[in-house]
């Protein structure tokens, strides 16, 4: 747990990047601090492993002063993962892994055996462990940012904006697969990003911070969505609040409409027969939806086999455990208006249309509107 | 009036039977240049090391030390081999003389290579550094310092070299070194030009300018091999 009591990081010329910042990140669970630019949510960050020093107020990290400790000592106990990710140039990836672990008197051949454990951890090839940072991609570059943190096996990590500056389908990837790893390992983490929509996804809670260094709300994401406590907090966290909002509910009873479904590599001519509306599902041959056939369309009368480039394949894909959100979309996406749902194992389930999920929708208890 | 020479010609091509008729005279100018262009640049990276940090950590020391170093620089080399004695309270004529002379040089030139090669480490990479728990110490020693290699050795490069050509200007007055090869030449000139002592000092010169040039190149590959495996993708 690391707790703020009243600090304010005021500066000699009387800039104050932190104002009177009370607040706690639970153990093993990720806060965000979040906010736009000049809104102190670095310099927060940066108090807590001391790098910057508050002019008031305490940090307590698990009931201790963070203040008591010496500072090298207690980063040494503190993961740290950066934009860039800051790797030393002139060391292996591995060595860039097994560095805290040495810097505590680890012998070399113990951290590295450790910093292979970790590579494999975060999704990189044992064969990475020879090269140098700048052989590898800003994402992979990351990675070795998050393994390195993590190879002291600290149990607070902060992370100042480690995304931001990977392109948008790496980016995803990373989040998705820190994700997977925090519900592994559990750590308490302090996430600074700009990015309300990251803050959303991989918040357990967050804090929006507005420029002065003042906390905004503190909250949940779903509840941050759905009840901003003022004009700054709503137009930060943006437009759609009520649609994105739907990403945290769960459905539950989906009533789903039967949709016969052609096998790949079949004949065109055996699609009309279980066609609706002029479009019939493809599916392969594990029942997994690959996409839509068109029958009026010039190209499928023209074409003997079904193949994967007669295929609409505008659609999304929904689990039937999904939330609002992805079943819905699934709906909006498809090109005949049936949303796809799968089941667990990524089999065909059925369809539903946009009007049946918002009819299921009214029927909810209005969670996302009655939370507050 | 010539003086008896084994090589009589005064071609300026044979300088290579020159250097063999005075191989001894001549290897030991050759090995006093050595030592006395190397050892000012070792002395001097050895001072400049901390200055530059403090010119580094302490960014408005920065500007006043560098003015200072360029006006070290800008001192003749002659007269601060003639200063020197005095001023350290040695004979004139004393072997140190050449060596502390060039060391302030050296330091001159390289105060500015170490300060910019810290300043050429990445602020991310320093930032990590400290946030793993890194000393200052530590940090300078096994983080700052082995990143900041390839500007300071292209520093040293250019220190080494122009110590080879400053330390032949402290033979004309008449310290042990190549130097002594132009004085001889200058006054076997007369009457008529003499050249092959000239041309092998000019030679030697070069060719020990070069071999510490890729010293320095080879050092600097060896403690760098990160560059090179980023070169060689």
């Amino acid at each position: 747990m690391i707790r703020f009591e009243s600090v304010t990081k005021e500066y000699p010329d009387g800039t104050v990047a932190v104002d009177d910042l009370s607040l706690t990140a639970p153990s093993g669970k990720i806060t965000v601090f979040v906010g736009p630019s000049g809104c102190g949510k670095t310099t927060s960050l940066r108090m807590i492993n001391r790098m910057i020093e508050p002019t008031s107020g305490r940090i307590w990290i698990d009931d201790r002063d963070h203040s008591t400790a010496a500072p090298a000592e207690l980063r040494r106990g503190i993961g740290y993962v950066i934009q860039h990710a800051g790797l030393f140039p002139h060391r292996t990836i591995i060595d860039n892994v097994a560095t805290v672990p040495m810097l505590l008197g680890q012998s070399r051949r113990e951290a590295r055996v450790k910093a292979l454990e970790l590579l494999e951890r975060v999704g990189l090839p044992a064969s990475f462990a020879k090269r140098y940072p700048a052989q590898l991609s800003g994402g992979q570059q990351q990675r070795v940012g998050v393994a390195r943190a993590l190879a002291a096996d600290p149990p607070v990590m902060l992370m100042d904006e480690p995304f931001s500056a990977v392109d948008p389908v790496v980016r995803e990837q990373l989040q998705n697969e820190f994700l997977r790893l925090q519900s592994e390992i559990g750590k308490t983490i302090v996430f600074v990003t700009h990015d309300i929509d990251e803050a959303i996804k991989l918040g357990d809670q967050v804090a929006v911070l507005r420029v002065g260094g003042r906390l905004a709300q503190m909250a949940t994401p779903a509840e941050l969505l759905s009840n901003p406590v003022d004009d700054f907090v709503a137009g930060f966290v943006g437009r759609d609040r009520g649609y994105r909002a739907l990403g945290f509910e769960m459905v539950h009873g989906l009533q789903l409409d039967p949709e016969a479904a052609i096998s790949i590599g079949t004949a065109v001519s055996g699609a009309a027969a279980v066609a609706r509306d002029g479009w019939v599902l493809v599916v392969d041959d594990q029942q997994s939806p690959q996409g839509w056939l068109a029958l009026n369309d010039d190209v499928t009368r023209a074409a003997q086999q079904i193949t994967p480039a007669l295929l609409h394949r505008g659609g999304t894909v929904s689990s039937i455990n999904g939330t609002f959100r992805s079943v819905l979309d699934a709906a909006l996406s498809s090109p005949t208006g049936r949303g796809v749902i799968v089941d667990e194992h990524g089999r065909l389930a059925g369809t539903i249309t946009a009007a049946n999920v918002v009819r299921l929708l009214e029927q909810q208890p209005a969670a996302h509107v009655a939370r507050s | 009036m010539k003086v008896a020479d084994p090589v009589a010609s005064s071609s300026p091509w044979h300088f290579w039977a020159y250097f063999n008729a005075h191989l001894h005279q001549d290897l030991t100018w050759l090995w006093d240049h050595v030592w006395l262009s190397a050892l000012p640049v070792a002395v001097g990276l050895v001072i400049a090391l901390p200055l530059g940090w403090l010119a580094h950590r302490y960014r408005w020391i920065y500007p006043p030390m560098l003015s200072i170093a360029g006006l070290l620089y800008t001192i003749p080399s002659i007269a601060l081999f003639v200063l020197v004695p005095p001023i350290f309270g040695l004979k004139a004529l004393d072997p140190l003389q050449v060596p502390i002379a060039l060391s302030v040089y050296s330091v001159a030139l390289l105060v500015r290579v170490v300060a910019d090669g810290l300043a050429s480490v990445p602020d991310d990479v320093v930032q990590a550094a400290t946030a793993m728990g890194f000393g200052p110490f530590t940090r300078l020693v096994k983080v700052e310092l082995p990143i900041a290699v390839p500007v300071i050795s292209a520093g040293l490069r250019v220190a080494t070299v122009s110590n080879v050509s400053m330390v032949a200007i402290a033979g004309t007055i008449g310290l042990s070194n190549l130097g002594q090869l132009f004085t001889t030449g200058f006054q076997l000139s007369s009457p008529t030009a003499y050249y092959p002592p000239i041309v092998l000092g000019i030679v030697l010169c070069v060719a020990l300018a070069l071999a510490f040039d890729l010293t320095i190149v080879l050092a600097n590959r060896f403690l760098t091999p990160w560059r090179r495996a980023v070169q060689g993708r």
